[in-house]
């Protein structure tokens, strides 16, 4: 989890995401930060978020992105 | 059978009523069997693309849904004879030849349908094109252009019928197993024009659902339908003739003409493509049925990228979900991203396939409005603002960290500004239908200084009286006015339906009134085609 808010943190350093979950539907993250973070995500946990997956109930919030991230790695 | 013709009024009319009076279970083949009938007004042959269409994304919705369910119990039997370790491999491997063959079909349904839309609709774009190279070289061969008729509300239709599939090839939802009803989720009549570009998932359940008359519903929908026509009679319709005066007459208004033509134009395709989804929405609305919403004060944006969330926003999702986002996220994308990273830096890396996906995303929404290249030119000079803007993000922020002045009422209006301004600018490839002229008459903005000429009475001579202004004016004013309320009191027709009767009823009357008044209509009447209905 660490990690991940690591990435979150870099993308835009004044948020704070460990409280938030809204980061979609506030427009936090817009769709060139989503991809951003998918890259991130593949290159640091080897994890493919496929577009599918690509849904706002799955980033917005750090807890939601971890959750899917943990359910990909297992299939 | 135009939304603003007397005879689609009175279509409406005999298809709710029959809605309402048949029996429940008849409420959903009715609406089929209207749209159908609504489709065979429009051009008997249509009824073939459309039904092509839906036998075959039928057909393959079936195939994929039954390898799913296959490969499901096929899992659920070895879970009983293999050891766990086993177990994940025999499961992944499984699940990869399954979605293989899920994903033959997808493919060729996708082919066989955007074929279709390519065939009809592109056909004699890539001709013309053909024809230019072969005259660039000096040969005088010619191909001969097709004479296919487009049919009605193609594109739309297409978009829909292919979100199904592609939704339930992810696993979103099982497949449908009646034609029927996939037919009439195809076509529905008050989308199959303009859309909006619904998802299978989200309409279905009201779509197919029984629906009892409910009086306050009905007048709802009813009171949608008159704002729509409000805004299509009284200001897009109106506008129309000062609008077709400034642009197909371009020699005689240059500089501050093409400003003012610009904004005219603006004006009456939100006005035009607002109204006639308000007509949508409140037609569905009075069947009880649910449409999604398909924009959100989009002139209020203070940005490109807020703006492409607030207009048209079916069709931008539409191309977000299934071509920027799985293309950006490919494996082939993703290794080059990998790649770029290490051998030319964090920053390219990261941007090279992002802005891939947006240029071919761009390219894609420009040539799904119009196969020509002033379209092509509209979708990526959007492609383009956006990818200028995200670059520019270091210095906006720097900008703010030293000027407080975001998030002011001043500067708020000027990003609003701005963002109009900017949209509508892009938007005159769409108005001059011919990139150079496009660019040459968005020049004469900044080097025809003939602004004097605004206050001389040449915008009396544009084929628009003063009357005609005065009538804009109070459109424009209920536009605006509308949207203070709602921001303010939150939605006004759901006040109105708390409200007393004799208010519902007087503010419906008002509306009707305001129409037959203010419309656009005068000697040799005839309705105005929707812009968007060429699309």
């Amino acid at each position: 989890m660490d990690e991940l808010l690591r990435i979150l943190t870099k993308l835009h350093p004044d948020v704070d995401f460990t409280g938030r979950a809204d980061l979609i539907d506030a427009g936090v993250l817009d769709s060139f930060d989503i991809i951003s973070l998918v890259a991130e995500v593949d290159s640091v946990f080897d994890v493919r978020i496929p577009a599918e997956e690509i849904v706002p109930e799955n980033f917005n919030s750090a807890v939601a992105l971890y959750a899917m991230i943990q359910r990909l790695a297992d299939e | 059978m135009l939304f603003t013709s007397y005879a689609f009024v009175a279509f409406v009319a005999v298809v709710a009523v029959l809605y309402y009076v048949l029996p429940k279970k008849a409420q959903w083949p009715l609406l089929l069997l209207a749209s159908y009938v609504f489709y065979f007004i429009a051009g008997p042959s249509f009824l073939i693309y459309i039904t092509a269409t839906v036998v075959s994304t039928w057909y393959a919705g079936l195939r994929i849904g039954r390898i799913g369910a296959a490969h499901a119990a096929d899992a659920e039997a070895g879970k009983a004879t293999r050891s766990k370790e086993d177990r994940k491999a025999v499961k992944a491997k499984a699940k990869a030849k399954a979605k293989a063959k899920q994903r033959a079909w997808l493919v060729a349904c996708l082919l066989f349908n955007f074929g279709i839309l390519a065939v009809v609709k592109y056909s004699n774009f890539a001709i013309f094109n053909v024809n230019s190279l072969l005259a660039a070289f000096g040969s005088p061969d010619k191909l001969s252009f097709l004479t296919i008729a487009l049919p009605m509300g193609i594109s739309f239709y297409t978009f829909k019928t292919m979100s199904y599939l592609i939704d339930l090839y992810r696993g979103k939802f099982p497949a449908e197993r009646n034609v029927f009803r996939l037919a009439l989720f195809t076509s529905f009549f008050p989308q199959l024009v303009q859309g909006p570009i619904s998802r299978f998932d989200d309409l279905s359940k009201s779509l197919f659902e029984e629906h009892r008359f409910d009086r306050r519903v009905v007048l709802s929908g009813l009171q949608r339908i008159l704002w729509g026509f409000f805004k299509k009679l009284v200001i897009a319709d109106r506008i129309l003739a000062g609008v077709t005066t400034l642009i197909k007459n371009p020699d005689q208004y240059t500089g501050a003409f093409v400003l003012v033509g610009m904004l005219f134009y603006a004006l009456q395709l939100y006005a035009d493509f607002t109204g006639g989804i308000d007509i949508t929405i409140g037609i569905s609305e009075m069947l009880g049925i649910k449409v999604a919403e398909n924009f959100n004060a989009p002139f209020l944006s203070r940005n490109i990228t807020d703006y492409w969330r607030r207009w048209h926003i079916t069709m931008g999702t539409w191309f977000r979900d299934y071509i920027f986002y799985p293309m950006s996220v490919a494996q082939p994308m993703l290794r080059l991203s990998r790649w770029c990273r290490e051998k030319l830096g964090e920053g390219f890396g990261k941007r090279v396939t992002v802005y891939m996906a947006t240029i071919v995303t761009w390219f894609a929404t420009g040539i799904w409005h119009g196969s020509s290249w002033n379209f092509i030119a509209w979708g990526l000079a959007n492609g383009f603002v956006i990818i200028l803007s995200h670059e520019c993000e270091p210095l906006y922020k720097r900008f703010h960290a030293r000027f407080h002045w975001k998030g002011k009422p001043a500067y708020t209006a000027f990003e609003v500004v701005r963002t109009v301004l900017l949209m509508s600018s892009i938007r005159l490839f769409d108005c001059y239908r011919d990139v150079p002229l496009t660019f040459r008459m968005f020049g004469t903005m900044f080097t025809t200084f003939n602004y004097g000429r605004l206050f001389d009475g040449t915008l009396l001579k544009i084929g628009l009286s003063g009357a005609d202004y005065a009538v804009l004016g109070v459109g424009l004013a209920v536009l605006i006015g509308s949207r203070v309320v709602k921001d303010r009191t939150g939605d006004f027709r759901e006040r109105l339906a708390a409200g007393p009767a004799w208010v519902r009823t007087a503010a419906t009357f008002a509306l009707i009134l305001a129409i037959l008044v203010l419309g656009a209509y005068g000697i040799g009447y005839d309705a105005k085609q929707f812009i968007y209905n060429q699309f």
